[in-house]
């Protein structure tokens, strides 16, 4: 664990989760979600933890993108509040 | 009501951060976690046990290997708890239905488009090879069951997204993934019914070793957790592409995105 990456891993997990909390478009919160799960990857590796680092990477950053994504296509795309 | 939600925000994320004070250092070898007896066992007597070097497929897939057996139930019945809400409304017969909407021109012409095809055509070969190499390697290096079976059915996913839905449930339709994803958890139990059969407790491994003469207790528990996590990845990859041809087609399993 080196702590200058997890500051600025830290910072950015901070921005991804209010951008995807605040973009009115959904299509760009899920993606951005995505972002968030991978940034969260990275700070699981770093702390050793690879097992769950990897599932991080492939369900968080990468299925539940794409369902999110598969969702909002059937849905609505822009969000009401 | 907004400023009462983030009153109630606030509150608790400062009960929250004041309870950080008590929390154990990272890597502290006398934090709880990492000083009960149960953890030392795990740590000092896997090797010996099983001769898998990776303690986290250990634990998962043989210490507490009835648990992860149930977790593998989970993802099956959350599959198909997805696939029955998004057919609650759907009661109209496939005949009588108007055609579906279908996407907007410009996508489908996406769909077509040479870059992406020619780009799937490389990687999905090799994110399933990889997919196989996570789940055969998850006893020695990181990965195992779940991890292998999210990155295969995300090769079907794939692939679905490219080439569309139907093609894709061409290759796997409905009918096949379902027993897929059953097989998967009846793997799991048989291991475990191998080994009550033999007279010793449920899932077990150790006892397996008579079956194959040639090895021992620790190498059959080795050998049993390849088979539960290759069980544990038939129900999951079959799962992950459900959900998502299901979602994506609003239970309809046709068009799609």
């Amino acid at each position: 664990m080196i702590w200058q990456f997890d500051i600025i891993i830290l910072i950015f997990l901070v921005i991804t989760a209010v951008i995807s909390l605040r973009v009115k478009d959904l299509l760009a919160a899920s993606m951005v979600f995505g972002t968030y799960s991978f940034l969260i990857c990275l700070l699981w590796a770093g702390m050793g933890a690879v097992d769950v680092a990897f599932t991080e990477a492939t369900v968080g950053a990468g299925i539940s993108a794409v369902i999110l994504i598969a969702t909002v296509y059937n849905t609505r795309r822009d969000s009401s509040d | 009501m907004k400023w009462v939600g983030l009153i109630a925000v606030l509150f608790t994320g400062g009960l929250l951060l004041s309870a950080m004070d008590d929390f154990p250092n990272w890597g502290d070898a006398h934090s709880p976690a990492n000083a009960s007896p149960v953890s030392q066992y795990f740590i000092e007597k896997t090797i010996e046990d099983s001769g898998v070097p990776n303690m986290v497929t250990a634990v998962l897939a043989d210490y507490r290997s009835y648990d992860t057996m149930f977790e593998t139930v989970v993802v099956l019945i959350a599959g198909i708890a997805i696939m029955a809400i998004l057919r609650v409304g759907n009661q109209i017969p496939r005949g009588a239905r108007p055609a579906p909407v279908s996407a907007p021109a410009s996508v489908n012409d996406d769909h077509q488009d040479i870059i992406i095809g020619t780009t799937c055509r490389l990687l999905i070969p090799v994110l399933q090879l990889f997919a196989f190499y996570v789940i055969a390697h998850g006893h020695h290096s990181p990965g195992g069951g779940f991890q292998g079976g999210v990155v295969l059915g995300t090769s079907f996913i794939l692939a679905a997204i490219a080439k569309g839905l139907d093609p894709a449930l061409e290759r796997l339709p409905e009918t096949r993934y379902v027993k897929i994803a059953f097989v998967g958890v009846v793997i799991y139990s048989a291991f475990g019914v191998a080994c009550l059969l033999l007279g010793e407790n449920f899932l077990d491994y150790g006892v397996l070793s008579v079956l194959l003469p040639t090895i021992d207790a620790a190498e059959a528990r080795s050998h049993s957790m390849l088979g539960v996590e290759v069980g544990v990845a038939f129900t999951v990859s079959a799962i992950m592409f459900a959900i998502y041809a299901n979602l994506a087609s609003k239970g309809e399993l046709e068009g799609g995105l």
